[in-house]
């Protein structure tokens, strides 16, 4: 569905050198990105603030002209057949509308349809269907310039998804909204995802929805990518790991250990402990744990994507 | 600095005066460097203002040959060179477009927290008015002028009062061009949207300020009436006569008092609009 | 046929969107004429102290600047508006355009088609046709076709230096108001005989620029004058050919300035 083929993208930026005089400077935003993203995938893009997340998008929908290397989106190159690929793409910008400021939402979607030119009867159908799930009926006369971020951005979602596109493009979707609003933009996201008709590429400074919706994972950082595949895999790469966290009813007998497994901290006067699942299973580490004390209750805690993330952003 | 000098005690009754002024000078100071940074827009400016000087210099210079006594409305042609050409430097000076800060301030609420400073949004923007129009004095006056003096021949003064009372002029010229953009832009507490009024305003004083045509070149009495009734020929048409020369040394000093008179009313114009407007809001709530 | 019904779609939107400020929208319309209006009355001030400017008399002069305003207000409501692209390329609005499947330039420019200039199109035509009324005009088939021809050609005309001078900032974003010395300092150039401008300025605007063809030219061939300035009267018929020349320009123009953005970015 998008193939990038080592894409690149430089910007020529004036530094201040002195008073008056300007430095030219090429700065590599995008440095030599290659990847390949099938149908229906969900793939989230991210990175730190500057490493190229926008810029590659912007390629991708056909805005920025790539300075090398080959990009094509559903058989299309962005930038030559622009108007060709917009049927069949939609695009949400979190801080940019696609809709009428002055006009009720209802007619936003009813000229996005002559836009985009979407037979009637499909139109509808979509439009009920977004209706339905984003809960639309509420605000569908109030004009956009009245809405609440929240109800825009649901909004937003509806006019990009009218007219049947193939690949979703959404940068930032759930910038600023509150967790209400995230919650409802996210399932309805993970509800298109699961129908599979729809690719579906995302960039976001907020994990939660990677984790909720994104199987692979991209990391960009000064323009190239850093890591490719699953939160899994990354995990795995940066070696975080699993813990064990137990409530006990005594503190652990002196000198235990559980085979495969690290005792990380030991808390409120010995009787909660923490330990770092090396490379036991958790059913091995509890069986074991139980065995030695008694246990009053203990959880299992998944790695925190977010230290890992903030590890690769800080490696630099 | 003058934080600590107006809020310590200070046996000196200069003290809290002296913090005031400097308290204004740092606001005139923050007014023009906020200018000082369009220094791209700056030099586009005076490159528009230059094509717009030749524009009306070569038509009024038309006009004068086929007038009486090639004298139209008392001016020669060096005259009215002089007129355009000063006009195009002092338009940005004066800065009779453009400015709808207070309205959109107004509009989007943010007003609210400029009545919480210690000092009164009258003055805060007048000194901030004052910078940019010092800043335009800078960069935006000589080129046009310049311009003027290498393809016309400009009227130069032959008198030595007049480049002083030129300067009092424009001075002046300034305050009550700020006091009528607070005054249009006030409107915006009363109708919310000031876009009505602003353009009005950018209508009538492009006009009836003499930017285009010197006023002269209209009726006597409706001039006269204009003159005296409206602060708008008090805007352009004042310092332009004053480096023109168009009148005695009497007439001069007359028409810079007159300015003077309009500069007191039109502050506190402004200021008693203010206070209304003011007490309009804490009884409302915004 | 499908993509002109969406450009409908959109203006009518933008019409509807205007309405719904009604009590600003009408203090604006009325306003708009205002200026026009001013504009006018300027011709007519400065003809109280002189009988003839730059060898031509009120009723001639009026013609030349009915053609001008005329044209000139047609453009201003139609296309003027493209010189809010600096703020377009700043806000990114202008990706938004991008990604949808249509023209860039003429989404941007229904997305925010001024209505409320509309009256300000009436007013310029009614003091064309009044010039023309004031006017002895011996009328031919060719001078009723130019007479219908000359202010829609003064519009294309504007219409491509609106177009070219807001391009600028595809390549120059704090190009501030350079445009207008082009776009209205255009007009104001034309709604004066040109043999009152000094020569090198108006060889500049006149013929290099093509503002000469605009209203001048086509209005000393409606009055059957000779020009003071030697051109043959057929030259007042070039007026549809120098739009033309005009759009193509403006059209490469906006073209590459599209181009420059998508490799630059803003």
């Amino acid at each position: 569905m998008i193939q990038m083929q080592d894409l690149k993208k430089d910007f020529v930026v004036r530094v201040k050198a002195g008073r008056l005089r300007r430095k030219k400077r090429v700065v590599a935003a995008v440095d030599g990105v290659s990847l390949s993203i099938g149908r229906g995938e969900m793939v989230g893009y991210i990175g730190p603030n500057g490493a190229g997340k926008s810029t590659t998008l912007k390629m991708l929908t056909g805005v920025l002209t790539p300075s090398s290397g080959t990009v094509s989106v559903c058989g299309l190159t962005p930038v030559p057949q622009r108007t060709k690929l917009a049927l069949r793409i939609g695009v949400v910008f979190g801080q940019r509308s696609q809709l009428w400021w002055d006009l009720p939402l209802r007619e936003s979607f009813a000229l996005l349809r002559h836009v985009y030119r979407v037979p009637p009867a499909e139109h509808a159908a979509r439009l009920e269907r977004c209706r339905e799930l984003l809960d639309l009926d509420e605000f569908m006369e109030t004009p956009v310039r009245q809405l609440s971020l929240g109800q825009r951005m649901r909004g937003e979602l509806t006019a990009a998804l009218l007219h049947g596109p193939e690949v979703l493009f959404l940068d930032e979707p759930t910038i600023g909204l509150d967790v209400v609003s995230k919650q409802a933009v996210r399932s309805f996201l993970a509800e298109l995802g699961a129908a599979g008709d729809v690719t579906l590429v995302l960039t976001t400074h907020d994990l939660a929805d990677i984790e909720r919706l994104c199987e692979r994972l991209v990391v960009i950082d000064h323009g190239r990518v850093v890591h490719d595949g699953s939160i899994e895999a990354l995990h795995a790469r940066y070696g975080s790991r699993r813990s064990l966290v137990a409530d006990l009813a005594a503190p652990l007998p002196d000198g235990f250990t559980l085979p495969g497994a690290t005792l990380a901290a030991v808390t409120a006067n010995g009787h909660r402990v923490t330990f770092t699942l090396d490379s036991s299973t958790a059913g091995a580490a509890v069986a074991g744990l139980v065995a030695a004390v008694p246990v009053r209750d203990l959880s299992v805690v998944e790695p925190d994507i977010e230290d890992v993330v903030s590890r690769l952003y800080s490696e630099r | 600095m003058d934080q600590r000098d107006a809020s310590v005690p200070t046996i000196s009754r200069l003290g809290p005066f002296r913090a005031s002024v400097a308290t204004f000078g740092a606001l005139i100071g923050s007014g023009f460097r906020r200018y000082a940074t369009y220094r791209q827009a700056t030099l586009a400016g005076t490159f528009t203002n230059v094509v717009f000087g030749f524009l009306r210099c070569y038509v009024l210079l038309a006009v004068a040959e086929g007038a009486a006594g090639n004298m139209p409305a008392g001016y020669d042609a060096e005259q009215l060179a002089t007129y355009v050409w000063a006009g195009q430097g002092l338009l940005s000076v004066i800065g009779i477009w453009g400015w709808t800060e207070l309205a959109d301030r107004i509009r989007t609420g943010d007003i609210a927290a400029d009545l919480l400073r210690p000092i009164g949004p009258v003055t805060a923007f007048l000194a901030a008015d004052l910078g940019r129009a010092l800043h335009g004095m800078l960069t935006r006056f000589a080129a046009p002028l310049l311009a003027g003096a290498i393809f016309f021949p400009l009227h130069t003064p032959a008198r030595w009062q007049t480049v002083p009372l030129f300067a009092v002029s424009i001075a002046l010229a300034v305050i009550i061009c700020f006091g009528c953009k607070y005054l249009v832009n006030a409107t915006a507490y009363w109708l919310q949207d000031a876009r009505g009024p602003i353009m009005l305003w950018t209508l009538g004083s492009g006009v009836l300020g003499g930017l285009y045509f010197p006023l002269r070149l209209l009726p006597d009495g409706f001039v006269t009436a204009l003159w005296l009734g409206t602060p708008l020929p008090s805007l352009l048409q004042t310092p332009l006569d004053v480096i023109a020369e168009r009148d005695g040394p009497v007439t001069q000093i007359a028409l810079v008092a007159l300015q003077l008179l309009w500069a007191v009313t039109m502050l506190l114009l402004a200021g008693l609009v203010q206070r209304r407007a003011e007490r309009r809001l804490v009884v409302q709530g915004g | 046929m499908a993509e002109f019904r969406a450009y409908v779609a959109l203006g009518t939107a933008q019409i509807r969107s205007a309405a719904s400020y009604r009590a600003s929208f009408l203090v604006e319309l009325f306003g708009n004429v205002g200026a026009t209006v001013f504009d006018v009355l300027t011709v007519l001030v400065l003809f109280r102290a002189t009988p003839a400017v730059g060898g031509f008399t009120l009723r001639e002069a009026i013609l030349i600047v009915g053609i001008s305003s005329a044209g000139f207000a047609l453009a201003d409501m139609l296309v003027g508006n493209v010189d809010k692209l600096k703020t377009y390329v700043r806000t990114g609005t202008l990706d938004a355009v991008l990604v949808r499947p249509l023209p860039a330039l003429p989404q941007l420019l229904l997305m925010d088609l001024p209505v409320r200039k509309a009256l300000r199109v009436v007013f310029g035509f009614v003091v064309l046709g009044l010039a023309v009324a004031a006017n002895d005009v011996a009328w031919t088939p060719a001078r009723v076709l130019l007479i219908a021809l000359a202010p829609l050609m003064a519009g294309v005309f504007f219409s491509a230096i609106f177009v070219t001078s807001a391009s600028l900032a595809f390549w120059w974003v704090d190009s501030g108001e350079i445009g207008s010395a082009f776009t209205y300092g255009g007009r104001d150039f034309t709604s004066y005989p040109i043999s009152v401008y000094g020569s090198w300025f108006r060889n500049l605007f006149a013929y290099a620029m093509g503002f000469g063809f605009v209203a001048y030219q086509p209005a000393l061939t409606l009055l059957g004058r000779d020009d003071p300035l030697g051109l043959p009267s057929w030259t007042g018929f070039l007026s549809p050919l120098v739009a033309l020349v005009a759009a193509v320009i403006a059209g490469v123009v906006w073209r590459s300035g599209i181009r420059h953005y998508r490799s630059t970015g803003s």
